[in-house]
């Protein structure tokens, strides 16, 4: 077994995402984690000063949204999901609904239909205000099999 | 030595580097370089990164990354097309992953800015490893051009 296929088989039987985020290079560069609360997957980007897209603004950029959203909706497969093999992005659209502070993201995501092949997920990010919030996306996964 | 007053095209590059790479400090944070420009294009490169790869199996970028560098450029794209320093903000971006990065190879987006209004900007993108008619990934996105607030031109 590799390492990857390692750290999900741990996440899918301690609920444990360390090992799998220790596991992606890019997680830890941009801050990203995931923790299972009330059984089910919160995503966390942490701020750091390099997330920010306009200095004078004071507003992360936007690509390190799209970034989160599309790794917490991994997340939410690989704990949800039949294999421990990560899933393929086919795409992704996100809309951004409003500027984003200097603080840190949370993200939650939902199937819209998980088939045998391919899931639909949808993700919501937002920071202080859950009724508020700041990009939704819309993705389209390839399921991997083991 | 140059007889012709306009400046040179890698000065306009550093210049460009200079306020859209280099002021963004996240497209700072990826080393986000000017490959190319012309009017309402674009094109910005990645270099490749051990601290930016998703499958450390495969050693491929994560897509988190690529997404950014498109939307980086894509935003680059908007404002070489403004006739006035404006702000701008994506409103949406679509990134169809057509087939996987390879490792050990620096990523290209180009970023067209086809048709700007008054309040929006619509852009194409492809990014590749040198050959566009190979992408990696293909997108499309829409910005908000704002009517005032020039200050803070370099928004994406």
């Amino acid at each position: 077994m590799t390492k990857t296929r390692d750290a999900v088989a741990k996440l899918r039987s301690t609920g444990d995402f360390t090992a799998l985020q220790e596991a992606i290079p890019y997680a830890r560069f941009m801050g990203i984690t995931a923790k299972i609360v009330d059984d089910d997957v919160l995503g966390t980007m942490r701020y750091s000063d390099h997330l920010i897209g306009n200095s004078l603004a004071q507003k992360l950029h936007g690509g390190t949204l799209g970034a989160f959203m599309e790794s917490t909706a991994i997340f939410k497969l690989l704990w949800h999901g039949e294999t421990n093999a990560v899933p393929k992005t086919i795409n992704i659209t996100v809309e951004y609904l409003r500027g984003a502070d200097p603080a840190d993201v949370l993200a939650r995501a939902e199937f819209t239909r998980h088939g045998r092949r391919v899931a639909n997920v949808r993700v919501f990010a937002w920071q202080s205000d859950r009724e508020r919030p700041v990009a939704v996306a819309t993705a389209h996964f390839l399921l991997v099999p083991d | 030595m140059t007889d012709s007053f306009l400046p040179q095209k890698d000065e306009i590059k550093r210049r460009l580097e200079e306020r859209y790479v280099d002021a963004v400090p996240h497209n700072r944070a990826l080393n986000l370089r000017v490959a190319d420009y012309r009017p309402e294009h674009l094109s910005l490169c990645l270099p490749y990164r051990e601290d930016l790869v998703g499958n450390p199996e495969t050693r491929v970028l994560h897509g988190g990354c690529i997404t950014s560098l498109i939307d980086a450029t894509c935003g680059g794209a908007v404002i070489l097309s403004l006739a006035a320093p404006r702000r701008i903000a994506t409103l949406d971006l679509r990134i169809d992953y057509v087939r996987p990065a390879l490792p050990d190879q620096e990523v290209i987006c180009d970023a067209h800015c086809y048709k700007i209004t008054r309040d929006v900007a619509f852009v194409r993108a492809t990014a590749h490893h040198g050959d566009k008619l190979s992408p990696i990934a293909t997108s499309s996105g829409t910005f908000v051009v704002f009517r005032r607030d020039p200050e803070s031109e370099g928004e994406s």
